[in-house]
């Protein structure tokens, strides 16, 4: 059965609080962008950079990035996963940028989308945003800001859902 | 983690007449992911590392070979590159020997032009690794295809419903078929502009026309597609002189200007300027034949990685 962890109010205030943290760390937004991970991370940091507009009154550029060609599971996978837009229209050389993504578990992902960023640029410095932090970690990965922390066994599942996505926002867990 | 995406059916390219609407789309739309890529400083990516990628031309070809010898490499594979004089190699049974020897170096892909048509067919019965026709006689061309298809999607955002030209020696060209096969499946408005002797008979579909003049045929056009006239293969007498050729049948920018405005022109090259083109068409502004050659790359990058990721 499916448990809702966080339903969309949950899921504002702990976006309010994460982009309150992003601000506080970075004491402001100067030199600041965020980039989204294909394609969760991408809702998140627009999320993201709303609040902060809200909060600052500034806007802070967002883009996002996909990680297909980068991952390290290609040759045990199935089949290659669909290889989707990096767009992020800003120059992220000397910036700070706060790399987003929906769910951290294995830590694979965001070396994968470090090598990506890498290659685009060298940020003076990569920050880690994730909504849920799920355990489990296979590679030395740690996030600046967490939205909740939510243990995990390796049978279940957690499902980010997006209103862009034609569903709610809300957290779910599954058993598989 | 990370959700899969669709899959090609087959593990050759050999013909775009093989390939469904949603697998040339998945195509084009994998190469946008590329185009990307090739726009950075740093234009590679470690995605098939390790992979081994051999070039077996049978034919000339600097453009189609290098397109392809650069997209392996931007996607950090191994490529060699397999030249063999088309004289050396007639038999069908020492051409699969060539191809089986390659396999057994350990080819993950082989990419194979070759002066008849169907060798791709073949060689792909053979081989368990993947082939891809980079032009097989008169018959098909693919990749150019797709890459002229990308085109047209980046500089109209559609290709449905879009009045398309193709103008000059269709008999010869493997460029042209590719081509009618991918606009027709995506859905364009395709006609032909050719001299009669240079335009096949049986036609592959009922709803292509044909104009046998320039001016009727251009009228209203959003893409106008040149084809090289082939020197090579125009000693049996298909029209007189490269002099009268150029007067019918030589895009000029009078001509163009039937077209509509804004449409673009294309030509897959080597161009033939003062035949079938002239310069004041071929580098103005609404020519797109040098992003083309950009593309090709892409769509290339798209192909081998669609093929690589194949499973089963």
């Amino acid at each position: 059965m499916p448990k809702e962890l966080l339903d969309s109010k949950d899921m504002d205030r702990t976006i309010t609080r994460m982009a309150h943290e992003i601000l506080e760390k970075n004491r402001g937004v100067e030199r600041v962008c965020l980039v989204g991970i294909q394609r969760g991370g991408v809702y998140l940091a627009k999320r993201l950079a709303e609040k902060i507009k809200l909060i600052e009154g500034r806007d802070v550029p967002v883009g996002a990035l996909d990680i297909a060609l980068y991952r390290d599971d290609l040759n045990i996978r199935k089949e290659y996963p669909a290889v989707r837009k990096t767009d992020i229209p800003f120059e992220i050389t000397g910036q700070v940028v706060v790399l987003v993504d929906d769910v951290l578990f294995t830590g694979r992902s965001i070396r994968a989308a470090m090598d990506a960023l890498m290659d685009i640029g060298r940020p003076a410095r990569i920050e880690l945003a994730v909504l849920i932090d799920r355990g489990h970690r296979e590679l030395p990965v740690r996030a600046d800001f967490v939205g909740r922390n939510i243990p995990t066994s390796h049978e279940e599942n957690i499902a980010v859902e997006f209103l862009e996505e034609g569903g709610n926002d809300r957290v779910v867990l599954n058993q598989e | 983690m990370g959700e899969t995406g669709q899959q090609l059916r087959n593990k050759d390219i050999v013909g775009i007449k093989d390939l469904s609407c949603e697998e040339i789309e998945l195509i084009l739309n994998t190469a946008v992911g590329f185009r990307d890529v090739l726009r950075r400083d740093i234009k590679k990516v470690p995605t098939l590392r390790g992979k081994t990628v051999v070039n077996l031309f049978f034919e000339p070809s600097t453009r189609t070979r290098t397109s392809f010898e650069l997209a392996a490499k931007r996607l950090s594979t191994d490529v060699i590159n397999f030249s063999v004089s088309a004289s050396s190699v007639v038999k069908g049974e020492s051409l699969i020997d060539t191809a089986m020897t390659i396999q057994a170096l350990g080819a993950d892909v082989v990419i194979i032009r070759h002066s008849s048509s169907g060798v791709p067919h073949l060689l792909a019965r053979h081989l368990n690794a993947s082939v891809i026709n980079a032009g097989d006689g008169i018959n098909e061309h693919p990749t150019q295809a797709l890459l002229d298809a990308f085109t047209i999607m980046e500089k109209n955002g559609r290709i449905k419903g879009l009045k398309i030209a193709i103008v000059g020696d269709i008999l010869h060209s493997r460029v042209a078929k590719s081509n009618i096969y991918c606009l027709r499946a995506l859905g364009a408005d395709v006609r032909l502009i050719g001299p009669p002797t240079l335009i096949p008979a049986g036609l592959i579909d009922p709803d292509i026309k044909i104009f046998h003049n320039m001016e009727a045929g251009l009228r209203d056009i959003d893409v106008v597609m040149m084809l090289r006239i082939q020197m090579e293969r125009q000693d049996r007498g298909f029209f007189p002189t490269t002099d009268e050729y150029f007067r019918l049948w030589g895009l000029t920018p009078e001509r163009f200007s039937l077209a509509k405005p804004g449409a673009i022109v294309m030509h897959p090259g080597p161009m033939n300027r003062g035949i079938e083109i002239v310069s004041d068409v071929a580098d103005s502004p609404q020519s797109v034949i040098l992003e083309q050659v950009t593309n090709g790359i892409a769509v290339r990058m798209a192909v081998l990685y669609l093929l690589s990721g194949r499973r089963g």
